[in-house]
């Protein structure tokens, strides 16, 4: 038996344009618990895929038990003995658990029917050792609760003899109960000497649980410690630790009135009073991990989402916007996260995208004007350098960079006050980055106010003037430009739910 | 480099999607002219053709909006034999002659079914068009069978003719003595001026544009502040208007009120539709290509009963090419897609 049951080395994953993955390693022993950690975007996804085989990798290695293999597919990694529980579980509630645990493979009978006494046999055996024999394979898996259908699919993994079983942020839809079942269960395989990679963002579960955890950053391999060589210091550093590049080129304004106020947004289970002010002239950040409620908290503002209660007020006066149309009618402009699925009608021409929002405008008598839209088109077009063949061009054959001006030149077009950045530079390249940056510098100088939704931290203190750290639907701290704590390393502390002096 | 030739591939391939019914037309035209010569090519022929046209043109303009908000209405059949049997009863019970009131009654009840079908769709968040439109097809053809207590009514000598001029009056052209058109259907002028409203309205109105915004992407709509519930409902009490008005037309062209008669009136429509360039997918069709597919299935037709084929064969026939053309949908639609790969490279 080798020393380590899964050994990656030197593993590169190239995306056209992008390394999404560098010369990574990562050593998993044998019944050992693996932290896996990084920021948004660091590369845990990509090694996740890589392990079980539905990224093929172009450089490096992979061994299990010290031998090498190589995956063309999840269903040979699956062979090998590497399954995954994801977020997102892959559970067909309509049928029953024994079904569940047997997806896709089954034992039949001398006549070639299904033997079901021996799956749900095995299936028993599998929950048993999972530690819930309570669990009746024949129970319809929707009537679970998600804690338990977790062990649905965990136990799909187990009567596939895994020797390695990936948990992908598998507590981040658990409540505490179901998070403290999870880990006995997690300790529960590592006696059978069965290794858990665990991903996760939550820093304290790591401590409790983990032997030892290996921290990415920027696609590549930054440190692997024993737990109690660490804490949480060292760890947030190992995950921020790099330079500040001047690829932001920050302009300020001058701040001006209150554009924006939020008091006490509360949405059950999502939002927990959340209060903000956004002034003209300057830009706003929100900082946090993925899923903090950030992006929900701008869908209530927007109106695309219900509150459960909570005031927004407009440049002082109190507004009730129970639609997005009746956020533009105060002001607000929405850029969202997904470009493509909330933003653009990508399969309409850019001049039809750049007018959307506010057609009444365009309106001469009955009928559109399609003259002044052409010539609104054009402008937009030469003053946000959006580039593209023509005017009448569909907006899917654009680049990404420019899909996302042809959003920004929607709402300029609206003549808003207020504009939600959600994540502005996502997916785009870094010259187009550079451009929505300027962009965004003469909307401030022009006195509007932004407010831009990021997870990349060197954006955030790239470009604002104020941060505001969200983490589990609540405000975590806000922090000035300019002040102390105005640096990764606090801002990172407070997403992850420590306190910052 | 890629980027321009990937380009070019589906600037031509979309010429060629948008030119095939055309082409396909013609190509059936010559076929015919020679196969059965002096019959096919004859002015009565011809006329009979655009005649046969003209109630398909009808449901499929509403049809077509539909299909671009990636909807359906499956009900337009029934809805359309339901205005013509509210004409009869109106008439035969009630004794009403006036067009003034029959046409309008007619309209007004097939656009109300077309106003349940969008809020039963938009309201109670039904999954999608399908099944409240064919729940609807049912309600329809029900309260058709009710009101007429399941008995044809004649229209003939009841003193409605001027109802039933619309879909039965013809009329001809003569130039200095040279017929140019000889039994030019009326109906099919109607079928002409609708389309040129349906053409304005879809592409110089702020509502025809935003049915193709909710069609392209409903979320995005609703994020622009787009009442897409709203266009949705108003896409199909068009859908009903069109077909009370196709149900006026019927009642001139079948001289009774029949509610056994709506059976392809419906897949006619979505075939004239999708032969034309719209979608499944949404976001897409235009009203000139509706008038072309519904031409090519009428032609077909029509050709088909020149060689003597009998029900059977047309409805195999038929059958057969509204699964191709949704083939070339689908083709169509990969097509784009692998442009799109090579456009991002």
């Amino acid at each position: 038996m080798s020393e380590y049951v899964v050994e990656l080395k030197h593993v590169t994953k190239k995306f056209p344009g992008v390394v999404a993955m560098r010369d990574m390693h990562i050593q998993i022993r044998p019944g050992e618990i693996h932290g896996l950690i990084g920021e948004n975007g660091a590369g845990k996804s990509t090694l996740i895929k890589v392990l079980t085989g539905v990224y093929i990798p172009e450089e490096g290695e992979i061994y299990v038990d010290g031998e090498r293999v190589s995956f063309r597919n999840p269903v040979q990694a699956r062979q090998a003995g590497i399954s995954c529980v994801y977020q997102e579980l892959n559970i067909v509630k309509m049928l029953p658990v024994v079904d569940n645990v047997f997806m896709g493979r089954k034992i039949t009978n001398k006549l070639g029917m299904l033997d079901y006494p021996s799956m749900r046999a095995q299936a028993h055996q599998a929950l048993e050792v999972l530690g819930h024999p309570e669990i009746d394979t024949r129970m319809e898996c929707g009537k679970l609760g998600i804690g338990l259908q977790q062990m649905v699919e965990i136990a799909k993994a187990v009567t596939m003899n895994a020797k390695l079983i990936i948990m992908d942020e598998a507590t981040s839809s658990l409540g505490e109960q179901e998070i403290h079942q999870l880990m006995e269960t997690v300790r529960n395989l590592k006696s059978q000497g069965i290794a858990i990679l665990f991903v996760s963002h939550k820093l304290e579960e790591l401590f409790e649980l983990c032997d030892r955890v290996t921290v990415m950053r920027d696609g590549e391999y930054v440190r692997t410690d024993d737990i109690k060589d660490l804490n949480e210091d060292i760890l947030i550093q190992a995950m921020v630790g790099r330079t500040l590049e001047n690829q932001y080129p920050k302009v300020s304004g001058r701040r001006g009135e209150c554009f924006l106020k939020v008091e006490k947004l509360n949405e059950i289970g999502v939002l927990r009073d959340v209060s903000f002010e956004a002034y003209g002239g300057e830009i706003l950040a929100f900082a946090g991990l993925v899923g903090a409620g950030r992006t929900e908290t701008m869908r209530a503002i927007f109106g695309a989402d219900k509150l459960d209660s909570g005031d927004i007020y407009v440049k002082g006066k109190k507004v009730n916007v129970k639609n997005p149309g009746q956020a533009i009618a105060c002001g607000l402009a929405f850029l969202t996260e997904d470009r493509k699925g909330q933003g653009l009608v990508l399969s309409l021409p850019v001049r039809t995208n750049l007018v959307m929002a506010n057609m009444k405008k365009y309106r001469h008598g009955l009928l559109l004007n399609h003259k002044r839209i052409g010539e609104v088109s054009e402008g937009n077009v030469k003053a946000l350098r959006i580039k593209t063949p023509s005017i009448n061009e569909i907006v899917v054959q654009l680049s990404g960079g420019n899909q996302q001006k042809v959003v920004i030149g929607k709402w300029t077009n609206c003549d808003a006050e207020i504009y939600i950045f959600d994540e502005p530079t996502r997916g785009i390249d870094v010259g187009a980055k550079v451009e929505v940056y300027n962009v965004m510098n003469r909307l401030v100088q022009e006195g509007k106010c932004i407010i831009m939704v990021s997870s990349e931290l060197p954006e955030v203190l790239g470009m604002a003037d104020r941060v505001i750290v969200m983490r589990e639907g609540h405000v975590m701290a806000q922090i000035e430009r300019g002040g102390e704590h105005f640096n990764q390393q606090d801002i990172m502390k407070a997403a992850w739910g420590g306190k910052i002096a | 480099m890629t980027m321009i030739k990937a380009k070019k591939k589906s600037g031509l391939g979309d010429l060629m999607m948008k030119l095939g019914p055309l082409f396909v037309l013609a190509v059936l035209f010559i076929v015919f002219t020679i196969a059965r010569p002096g019959r096919f090519m004859s002015m009565a022929n011809q006329m009979n053709i655009l005649k046969q046209t003209a109630v398909n043109c009808l449901i499929g303009s509403g049809m077509l909006l539909a299909l671009i908000t990636a909807g359906i209405d499956l009900s337009v059949g029934y809805n359309a034999i339901l205005a013509t049997c509210t004409i009869g009863v109106l008439m035969q019970n009630f004794g009403i002659t006036s067009p003034w009131i029959l046409i309008p009654a007619a309209i007004l009840v097939s656009s109300f079914a077309g106003f349940v079908n969008g809020t039963l769709l938009t309201r109670l968040d039904l999954p999608h068009p399908f099944v409240s439109t064919l729940g609807m097809k049912n309600v329809l053809w029900g309260t058709a069978l009710l009101i007429t207590a399941s008995k044809t009514i004649g229209f003939t000598n009841k003193g409605i003719d001027e109802v039933l001029w619309i879909g039965r009056q013809t009329f001809d052209i003569d130039i200095f003595g040279f017929k140019l058109l000889e039994g030019f259907p009326v109906s099919f002028i109607l079928v002409i001026l609708v389309y040129l409203v349906f053409h304005v309205f879809l592409n110089h109105t702020a509502l025809g544009r935003q049915i193709y915004i909710v069609g392209g992407n409903p979320e995005a709509a609703r994020m622009s502040g787009i009442r897409s519930k709203d266009v949705l409902t108003i896409v199909y009490i068009i859908s009903g208007i069109m077909c009370g008005i196709a149900g006026v037309v019927l009642a001139g062209r079948l001289n009774t009120a029949n509610t056994a008669s709506a059976a392809t009136y419906d897949t006619d429509a979505i075939a004239a539709c999708i032969i034309g360039g719209a979608s499944f997918r949404g976001g897409k069709g235009t009203i000139w290509g509706t008038m072309l597919g519904a031409l090519l299935i009428s032609t077909i037709r029509n050709g088909l009963n020149l060689f003597s084929a009998g029900n059977d064969i047309q409805y195999i026939v038929i059958g057969s090419v509204i699964i191709l053309a949704v083939t070339i949908d689908v083709t169509r639609g990969k097509l784009e897609a692998r442009a799109r790969k090579l456009a991002t490279i």
